[in-house]
């Protein structure tokens, strides 16, 4: 599988595809992990301990908090795999794993691997990259 | 990897202070990701990290105050979550709100001046091609469109790191090729009625957010008089229903003297023709109801000006609200509305005048489960989701003409 490592970790869980890009502020409840934007296809899904695979982030710069919020609460998905690198989710992440040494890796997956994941139930992430679990 | 200066490398072994030093390890880990081949210098920055979202903010703010290191650049703040200036309005938990005061007290402490506004533009001004390191989709957007600065879409905590190391990657928005633009949005067969008309901005931008994608949107057919009110809110509409950092306005905003010049040379990727039934749909999708008893207005977001706040107290004519009328502004506005008699008038009509933060972001409404209408794109879009409130979109005008009433009226004249 193909893909770049935006912050490394190891992580294992089932996968949860999104449609459509997530703002996370205002679409993700941190207290629950569950994802309260209405107008989203997956409105109602759970991301906590998924391998949350998404396009790139949309919307407020808020996002980064929240992420935050939800890593520390420990609701957040065991790893996130995008289409393309995103700053606000990596940097949610990152000042995470600083603050709580908890760390939910941030992944690149290229488009061939990005559509592969949809076929797949549990995914593996390692300091490498993905892996077919 | 990015190329550090012997000054970062100091910073990032703490050498300048055990906050700049995080500050610049993930300045350092931002560059790496987003493949920046170095660091440039910033000239001020806007901090959005001061609105509370929970622990993780203030965890993270705390941590770099402690140190003691403060910011290097002019850097102001964002709203808040609560109105300092006008604290009874605050209608939420006291324990959030004291979680929230502690996240405000943390970013003064580190150097950064109390704006509390989403609105920086209208106390600050960046000059034309200067590097700077703004937070906030609408301060983004108006930075790069209407002044001609720089900035990347900056968000929570880079926004402190950047004002604490002066650093900032050099990537997105900082870079010619990244400030071209790539969709043409042409309003030229517009009716002249609704293009010299307010509400046209916030739902040409909501359109435009929608359409544009990731390219840099080229308005064509825009008046050379619009004023910068209306380009506030194109771009505040534009950044939430969409990503955009900039937009280019041909003949307005300072990069786009011509269509030529604002797509540098480059061939756009999408051309769309706007008609007058693809603004109506806008329209009608920044509304969720109409047709339910009126409980509140709220105008002012982004943050009221002081043209607009002579505009509303001539469109209130010496008459009074009949429902909770709200107007969010910044402190300073409100300071200088005042001094030329702006907000006595309106004050006698029955408006609330929120400071510091905005009825969308914290509970301030008192029916928020009722119909609230509004003149912001952005309001309206992110209001029913953060508050649970049914909006109504309408001109400034129609929100004076229905807060008089009582009831929602709007001006259907622009859109036939």
């Amino acid at each position: 599988m193909n893909s770049r490592v935006l912050l490394a970790g190891r992580a294992r869980g089932s996968v949860l595809v999104l449609d459509e890009p997530l703002s996370i502020w205002g679409g993700l409840d941190p207290t629950t992990g569950e994802i309260i934007d209405q107008r989203h296809p997956q409105a109602g899904a759970v991301v906590s301990g998924r391998v949350l695979v998404m396009p790139t982030g949309r919307g407020s710069s808020s996002s980064s908090s929240v992420l935050a919020e939800s890593i520390r609460l420990g609701t957040a998905p065991a790893a996130i795999v995008l289409s393309a690198p995103d700053d606000i989710v990596l940097l949610g992440a990152m000042v995470a794993e600083e603050l709580y040494g908890t760390t939910c890796p941030v992944v690149v997956a290229d488009a061939e691997t990005y559509a592969t994941l949809r076929e797949l139930t549990v995914v593996e992430v390692t300091e490498s990259g993905i892996h077919i679990g | 990897m990015v190329e550090l200066t012997a000054r970062d490398e100091a910073m990032a072994r703490g050498e300048l202070g055990g906050a700049r030093a995080l500050a610049m390890r993930i300045i350092v880990r931002m560059a790496d990701a987003t493949g920046a081949g170095r660091l440039i210098d910033i000239g001020s920055a806007h901090i959005d990290s001061c609105l509370y979202h929970g622990d993780a903010g203030l965890d993270f703010a705390e941590r770099l105050a402690s140190r003691g290191d403060t910011v290097v650049v002019p850097t102001t703040l964002n709203v808040s979550s609560l109105d300092l200036l006008h604290p009874q309005l605050f209608r939420g938990d006291p324990h959030l709100a004291t979680r929230a005061r502690r996240l405000m007290q943390a970013y003064v402490a580190m150097g950064a001046q109390p704006t509390w506004t989403c609105a920086p533009y209208q106390t600050v001004r960046p000059g034309f091609g200067d590097h700077i390191a703004w937070a906030e989709s609408n301060a983004i957007v108006f930075a790069n469109s209407v002044l001609g600065a720089r900035t990347d879409r900056y968000g929570d905590f880079i926004d402190i790191c950047a004002a604490l190391t002066g650093r900032v990657p050099e990537a997105g928005l900082h870079l010619d090729e990244n400030r071209r633009g790539g969709a043409v949005f042409d309003i030229r067969a517009l009716p002249a009625r609704l293009l010299a008309a307010d509400i046209l901005y916030p739902v040409l931008g909501h359109l435009v957010g929608r359409a544009t994608g990731t390219r840099v949107p080229v308005i064509v057919g825009l008046p050379a008089d619009v004023p910068e009110d209306g380009l506030k809110a194109l771009g505040a509409a534009a950044a939430s229903s969409g990503g955009v950092g900039m937009f280019h306005a041909v003949g307005r905003t300072p990069e786009a003297p011509t269509l030529e010049a604002a797509l540098g040379g480059a061939t756009p990727t999408l051309e769309v023709a706007v008609d007058l039934e693809m603004l109506r749909e806008a329209r009608n999708v920044l509304s969720t109801g109409v047709d339910e008893p009126l409980t509140a207005v709220s105008v002012g977001t982004p943050h009221f000006s002081v043209a607009e706040f002579a505009a509303l107290v001539e469109l209130f004519a010496a008459r009074r609200t009949a429902v909770d009328f709200y107007v969010n502004t910044s402190r300073d506005v409100l300071a200088r509305a005042a001094a030329i008699g702006l907000v006595e008038p309106l004050r006698l009509a029955g408006v609330e005048v929120v400071t510091d933060t905005c009825t969308y972001i914290t509970p301030i409404l008192r029916d928020p489960g009722g119909l609230v209408m509004t003149n912001s794109g952005k309001w309206a879009y992110y209001a029913p989701g953060n508050l649970g409130v049914t909006v109504a979109f309408g001109s400034l005008e129609d929100c004076v003409e229905s807060a008089v009433a009582g009831r929602v009226t709007r001006d259907e004249r622009v859109w036939s």
